[in-house]
């Protein structure tokens, strides 16, 4: 495939049609009415960055990919078991002025929300930022951890 | 000037191992009149996973991710699967022993600076 230059949007352009369809309808199944609820339009192209979930008896770990976002610009807020993350990334304007050959990158703002499978203690969430890489800890209530239970068996 | 780096489809065996799987990131590629600027999405991947080869005028890309180690279960996954690699062929006015680069928060910034003789330069007439 030889490199096409960049084209304004508004060109078909099949192939990021199709993945722009693609996270739409992951979006629309992630969250049926959000796009009411906050306002936005619901088929505008935006960046919905990967979200990995891990868990394990006594934590809830969630895995962010944002690259080359400034740290100030990410916000993490806890909502009755629902986790959301919102940001903006925002493009050098070093090159405004220089002739595009690709533009892949999404820049502008985010946002996701993802239900936690387990209550998590709000006041011991804990973030890293690292390698483009958010890393956030969230360490479960206590009785949401599994308990052994002693059975005496006769 | 109409060439530019092309991405190339060609199989490259360098650095090719066995048993792992690839994807390409997501670049932007940006043309001054001094240099090519490419910008690459490499989320998780440091200055220690990153590896660069030129070989004649394809330059290949490697980005080995070093991930949070949460020792947990993944319950739901978004992210792929794998490491970074793309091929680019370079425009031949880049001067390729001048390529640099650097990592910043999971991006590649890569500067390839064209070679002197194909700048534009303004001549002085007496």
């Amino acid at each position: 495939m030889t490199l096409t230059r960049w084209q304004r949007p508004g060109y078909w352009d099949p192939v990021r049609q199709l993945s722009t369809l693609r996270e739409e309808i992951d979006r629309l199944f992630e969250s049926p009415l959000s796009w009411l609820e906050n306002g936005s339009q619901p088929f505008s192209s935006g960046w919905l960055p990967a979200i990995d979930l891990y868990e394990d008896k006594d934590n809830v770990f969630v895995r962010v990919e944002l690259p080359g976002i400034k740290k100030e610009e990410i916000d993490i807020s806890l909502h009755e078991g629902v986790l959301t993350l919102s940001g903006e990334r925002r493009f050098d304007k070093e090159f405004d002025e220089a002739e595009t050959h690709r533009m892949e990158r999404f820049a502008g703002r985010f946002q996701r929300s993802i239900s936690l499978p387990a209550p998590v203690d709000a006041a011991k969430v804990r973030a890293t930022y690292k390698d483009g890489v958010l890393a956030i800890t969230l360490p479960k209530q206590e009785e949401a951890k599994p308990k052994q239970i002693a059975v005496n068996v006769d | 000037m109409n060439t530019v780096a092309t991405r190339n489809e060609r199989e490259h065996k360098v650095q090719r191992r066995e048993n792992e799987a690839w994807f390409s990131p997501e670049v932007n590629i940006f043309e001054t009149t001094d240099a090519y600027e490419l910008e690459g999405e490499m989320p998780g991947v440091n200055k220690d996973g990153l590896e660069i080869m030129l070989e004649g005028n394809a330059l290949t890309i490697v980005g080995r991710r070093t991930d949070p180690d949460f020792g947990a279960e993944p319950v739901y996954r978004e992210s792929k699967t794998g490491h970074f690699r793309r091929v680019f062929e370079l425009d031949p006015a880049i001067d390729t022993s001048k390529i640099s680069a650097r990592m910043e928060q999971g991006v590649l910034k890569l500067h390839l600076p064209k070679a002197e003789k194909v700048k534009p330069r303004k001549i002085v007439v007496d």
